[in-house]
């Protein structure tokens, strides 16, 4: 080796060594622009507790309420709506709710701390759009004739039993979340706290 | 004489003849050419046409959840000439996925992915992916309800994907819902990101256009067939020739762009949907929640999936194929074992075959509008009808390697026709 020859070596190290810090320079600084697209601060902060009023709500009636920009749905169940429960525990894809997303308190067939107030996050699990409320029982559009009343979702057909529990063959896979809440009195719901939790 | 100077002048600090002759005046494209080849440069001027009309909506337009539903509004009644720039926007917009459906129909019917135009392909398929992000970002800007709620299901599709999901949906809205965090980047990118990505994917396209050549109805090399000059015998240039063919393909679609702006800028509800004409609501779901017309045959095979199989639930499936759906088509050059490229000298296997993919395509996108537990069509259910286009999707590519091998060609001519 003479002093005119290149060492060829020794430039391909410098060349990977030069690349290999500056790769790891350009991850490092990709980091805060990556970052900077997560939930802020303010938007963290938005999910404070909601309470409900439910003293007017009447028997078989429905209240929507909006929990983290999400709607929860707050439903008094007549004794008739509570009975189909038991109907329709043959078509529904998780009967125990041993798949799903609720509190303890609430993995029961109601699925509710109260037999017959239901509280759940309105969104389905399919995709997240809002289920409607098809309360009404026998033939209507997209559901089968012998409905015995629940939720069915617009956007790819799911359906929900009067206690948010999916049916089974249709997309969406576990039955609609329960979110924590108390009841503070009587008539008061307060969604975002668990019950028994204390309250601040 | 001055023209000539200032030619000469341009020319020793810029290749301007050069270029010129390189990509116009001297490059030689087939001399068959038909119909289907206007839709490329229909796609160049559509472009052309989303990018100023755009700029002139960004000026009136509010990336702000409390404002741009108004700011929309704004631009219809109060801005002067603004209902034309939005119209022309948004017509433009499904006119752009007609454009380029065709553009890819032309690919599958005369072979025009395969080698040497391997690269070619991909980089239309890449582009036809970041129209489809372009086109998906820009429907939430209006923040109607159904921007709204659509921007909500395909952002949840991210959701499904196990361990990471959760987080990667939050991560791209910016929120645990969609919100003003949402629609503020979706702008970002929508005006800004996608745009730029757009212009350098087409510049790549028709770079490696230019390497390659065009392929032509025969689906021959005419480079493999070059004069004395060392032109080939069966190109023109395409200046002047199909710079003047393109004019005319160009002002018949200006002249159906301007009846659908002028006469029926919603088209009757597939270009400009009625939901969307209510202001985004969190609480409320649009009775019947569908995506545009070009997305519906996608959205069909998302919700084909109702079963959970393999321990996974039907939903994964759904977001899996819908997925694969779109990274299939990428593999195309190498499932044609074909030895001709041209569906003229291809013959019943392939030619049924792609028949029965584009009947699938129009029934899951028919399906895709529709209510998925209703029946619209005869016999079966809409999302019977899903299922099965889907079967037919995916066997079109998947069971080419085979049809294409076995099917029995007549060889193409040596010159074009």
């Amino acid at each position: 080796m003479n002093d005119n020859s290149v060492n060829t070596a020794r430039r391909r190290f410098l060349t990977g060594v030069t690349a290999g810090v500056g790769a790891v320079g350009a991850a490092g600084a990709a980091v805060p622009f990556v970052a900077s697209m997560s939930p802020s601060e303010r938007a963290r902060a938005a999910g404070a507790p909601v309470e409900v009023d439910i003293s007017r709500l009447g028997p078989g009636q429905i209240l929507k309420v909006e929990w983290r920009g999400k709607a929860v749905f707050v439903v008094n169940r007549t004794p008739e709506m509570l009975a189909s429960l038991a109907e329709v525990e043959p078509r529904v894809a998780d009967p125990e709710s041993a798949e799903s997303l609720q509190p303890d308190y609430a993995r029961n067939r109601e699925r509710s701390l109260r037999p017959e107030v239901m509280v759940v996050v309105g969104v389905c699990t399919h995709l997240g759009c809002a289920p409607l409320e098809k309360f009404q029982t026998g033939p209507q559009s997209g559901v089968e004739p012998d409905w015995r009343g629940g939720f069915y979702c617009p956007c790819h057909g799911s359906k929900f039993d009067l206690a948010g529990r999916v049916y089974k063959g249709v997309p969406a896979p576990t039955n609609m979340e329960v979110p924590p809440y108390r009841f503070v009195d009587e008539n008061r719901i307060l969604i975002g706290v668990h019950h028994g939790a204390e309250v601040a | 004489m001055m023209a000539r100077r200032l030619l000469h002048w341009i020319d020793e600090r810029f290749p301007l003849s050069k270029v010129w002759n390189e990509h116009m005046a001297q490059y030689y494209a087939p001399k068959n050419f038909n119909l289907w080849y206007f839709f490329g440069s229909l796609g160049l001027l559509v472009l052309v046409l989303q990018i100023v009309t755009g700029i002139f909506l960004t000026m009136h337009y509010k990336p702000d959840s409390a404002l741009a539903f108004a700011s929309v509004e704004y631009i219809m009644r109060d801005v002067p000439w603004g209902w034309l720039m939005r119209y022309m926007h948004s017509t433009g917009a499904s006119l752009f996925f007609i454009v380029v459906y065709l553009h890819m129909f032309r690919a599958l019917l005369y072979g025009s992915y395969r080698a040497p135009r391997e690269l070619l392909w991909i980089f239309g398929m890449v582009i036809f992916i970041a129209l489809m992000a372009e086109a998906f970002m820009g429907y939430l800007l209006p923040w109607g309800n159904m921007s709204y709620w659509g921007a909500q299901v395909i952002i949840s599709l991210f959701g499904a994907i196990p361990w990471i999901g959760e987080g990667l949906a939050e991560w791209i809205r910016g929120d645990f819902v969609v919100s003003d965090a949402t629609l503020n980047r979706f702008f970002a990118f929508h005006v800004i990101a996608l745009p730029l990505a757009l212009c350098f994917l087409v510049y790549l396209h028709i770079v490696a256009l230019h390497k390659v050549g065009s392929n032509n109805p025969d689906g021959i090399e005419i480079k493999e067939n070059k004069g004395a000059d060392g032109k080939p015998v069966d190109g023109i240039p395409f200046h002047p020739y199909y710079t003047v063919k393109d004019i005319v393909g160009a002002l018949v679609f200006l002249i159906i762009f301007c009846i659908i702006v002028f006469f029926v800028p919603d088209m009757g509800g597939w270009f400009l949907e009625r939901a969307n004409f209510e202001p985004a609501n969190p609480l409320q779901t649009p009775p019947d929640i569908v995506p545009l017309w070009y997305f519906t045959p996608y959205y069909s095979i998302l919700r084909a999936f109702t079963y959970p199989f393999l321990g996974v639930d039907a939903k994964l499936w759904g977001v899996i194929f819908m997925g694969l759906s779109l990274l299939v088509p990428f593999f195309l050059p190498w499932l044609d074992r074909s030895p001709v490229k041209s569906m003229r000298y291809r013959g019943w296997m392939s030619k049924w075959s792609l028949g029965a993919f584009v009947v699938a395509f129009i029934v899951l996108g028919y399906m895709g509008t529709k209510n998925p537990g209703n029946t619209d069509l005869f016999w079966f259910q809409n999302v019977r009808w899903a299922q099965i286009g889907t079967v037919f999707y995916f066997a079109y590519f998947f069971l080419m390697p085979f049809y294409s091998k076995w099917d029995r060609t007549r060889p193409p001519p040596e010159r074009v026709r």
